[in-house]
């Protein structure tokens, strides 16, 4: 319960900060996006707690709108995630058969590929060529990217959700209910489902995690969310072309990432301790 | 056993290639819009001239078709980014990226699985090695090489920041490089062994072992390792392949000559016939490798084989 608590606390406390980032900036009295070349590599004080970048844009700012960025990602892509994988899991221990084997030959094609080559041709492609928003506008690179890192992060829910499924068919209250005449519908709804309710939240949490380390891993390749749009990875992508001029820059956005990633391991640890839970 | 997944992975290569090669026909230029940017007097005319001679205007199954006998018959085509044979290119990249992961995986094993013994027998170090843990799954890889280059290179100044050595193995630059990529798997296998070693160290047969008056060094390692190993083992079976992919980030970020860099390389520069070839290639190595510590494992635990 301990690592449930601290985990909440640590995406609690960042979701908040995130919430806050206009609040901030109104506070300090800087724009994160305007260029301020008379403020440039500034190092830490009273008007730019961390310090400012290269083209004199406050560094705490950035960090707070990056935020936004990334955790919004992370949750949608996380989210869309959790909903496809909990329904094809459900659908495959559900159905069986022909449809089971595709669902899950489906999953180990993908898991045999490498994830991470297939994402950066994923993410260049160009999302134009089919009628959608190019490459480089916010809107769209957020978008896009949440399709790619869902078509990818399902695969760990649905195994997940397949497996707590398939336990729980088998289980006395199911086989009551079927004998008792109720609808497969129902019997899906309200007594399989609920049973999924934590394997689903523990994949959910790993899925979030795996969904911003992913997503600032693209963006660092720069085949995620374009600057001047603020995400740790592209902010950290800049901090490693001034290694020489402002080594500060590099720590606070990967510190960030690191916090967000662990605390959702915390709460996936968390919930998958509790008594009662696999 | 064997047989039936090298015909997987024949299987799996051949709707990878397949997939993307369609996914290519949506990045951003075909070869005759970069070669009409790059040249401002080519005319309509020509251009179509030139699609008709490279065969760009017939179908798309056929040219896939095409694309993929040739590569069956060992045909892997130029790569317009290095103006090289892709052949020439692989090779090199694919020896650096092997040396690169293996090395790696061996240092992520050998200090993970001495932190998670060091967690189980030693019930006080573990709350510190699970915090070192989990932060150092947690951190992404890219940050940590920075991290390195920043202490190592620019401060310091003890090791090169990136590159490769133009001979040799090139010791100086592999340790940033394999460090980096050696953390967040040392980190699970820490994580994992810790758990496993716990719950062996509860079975009977190390009671009998203490009781017997074996010293604790022969109760950890001699009885209780050799069975805590195997889930390690599998976690590690499943990294083996994903660490060649993985290794993209580290490659780009260390500027170090391999497969990921030179795939990353290939789908910036919009060179598609490498980065399909050079994919490819990544995947049948994730998959000979998973196959093979699959293989290896059997071999350590006589009980999977018999399944």
């Amino acid at each position: 319960m301990t690592r449930l608590a601290a985990g909440l606390a640590i995406l609690g406390a960042l979701a908040l900060a995130a919430a806050a980032a206009p609040l901030v900036a109104a506070m300090l009295g800087h724009d994160p996006f305007a260029p301020d070349l008379l403020a440039r590599f500034e190092p830490p004080s009273a008007t730019h707690p961390l310090g400012t970048d290269d083209l004199g844009r406050d560094i705490l700012l950035r960090l707070l709108h990056g935020a936004r960025v990334s955790l919004a990602v992370g949750l949608a892509a996380a989210l869309a995630a959790t909903v496809i994988g909990t329904a094809a899991g459900l659908f495959a221990a559900w159905r069986g058969g022909v449809a089971d084997a595709l669902v899950m030959r489906l999953a180990d094609f993908m898991l045999a590929l490498p994830a991470l080559p297939l994402l950066v041709l994923l993410a260049a492609a160009d999302p134009s060529r089919i009628g959608l928003p190019a490459r480089g506008e916010a809107a769209g690179d957020v978008l896009r990217i949440v399709v790619i890192l869902a078509l990818f992060g399902w695969i760990g829910v649905a195994r997940l959700a397949r497996a707590a499924a398939l336990a729980t068919f088998a289980r006395d209250h199911v086989r009551a209910a079927r004998a008792l005449g109720a609808s497969e519908a129902r019997i899906l709804l309200r007594h399989v489902l609920p049973a999924l309710a934590a394997p689903v939240a523990v994949a959910t949490a790993l899925a979030v995690a795996g969904a911003i380390l992913a997503e600032s891993t693209l963006s660092f390749l720069g085949l995620g969310i374009s600057p001047p749009a603020p995400s740790w990875g592209n902010m950290l992508a800049n901090a490693q072309e001034l290694v020489f001029s402002a080594p500060w820059a590099a720590v606070w956005p990967g510190l960030a990432i690191m916090l967000t990633v662990a605390g959702c391991t915390l709460v996936a640890d968390g919930v998958r301790r509790r008594p009662g839970t696999r | 056993m064997i047989a039936r997944r090298l015909l997987q992975i024949a299987l799996t290569l051949a709707v990878l290639s397949f997939c993307a090669f369609a996914l290519i026909a949506l990045m951003p230029g075909d070869p005759i819009e970069v070669a009409i940017a790059g040249d401002p007097r080519l005319t309509a005319e020509d251009a179509a001239r030139l699609r008709t001679l490279h065969g760009l205007d017939r179908p798309f199954l056929e040219r896939y078709l095409a694309w993929a006998s040739g590569l069956v018959r060992g045909e892997f085509g130029y790569s317009r980014l290095f103006a090289q044979p892709v052949a020439s290119l692989l090779l090199p990249a694919l020896r650096s990226t092997l040396v690169l992961a293996g090395t790696a995986l061996l240092i992520a094993l050998v200090l993970g699985v001495a932190l998670g013994a060091l967690a189980a027998s030693r019930p006080r170090t573990a709350p510190a090695v699970d915090a070192v843990a989990v932060m150092g799954q947690a951190m992404p890889t890219f940050w940590l090489g920075i991290l390195l280059i920043i202490a190592f290179a620019v401060t310091l100044g003890w090791l090169p920041a990136g590159g490769s050595a133009e001979q040799g193995l090139g010791l100086a630059y592999l340790v940033l490089p394999v460090a980096t990529l050696a953390v967040a798997h040392l980190a699970a296998y820490a994580r994992h062994s810790a758990a496993s070693l716990e719950a062996t160290l509860t079975e009977p047969w190390i009671r009998t072992a203490r009781a017997r008056g074996a010293p604790e060094r022969v109760v950890l390692w001699r009885h209780a390792f050799p069975n805590a190993a195997l889930p390690v083992l599998q976690i590690a079976a499943l990294d083996a392949g994903a660490l060649a992919g993985g290794a993209l980030v580290t490659e780009t970020v260390f500027a170090r000559p391999g497969m990921g860099k030179l795939l990353y390389d290939a789908v910036m520069g919009n060179d598609t016939n490498l980065a399909l070839v050079a994919l490819l290639l990544v995947a049948l190595v994730t998959m000979l490798a998973t196959l093979a510590a699959d293989v290896a494992q059997r071999l350590l635990d006589p009980r999977l084989a018999q399944r």
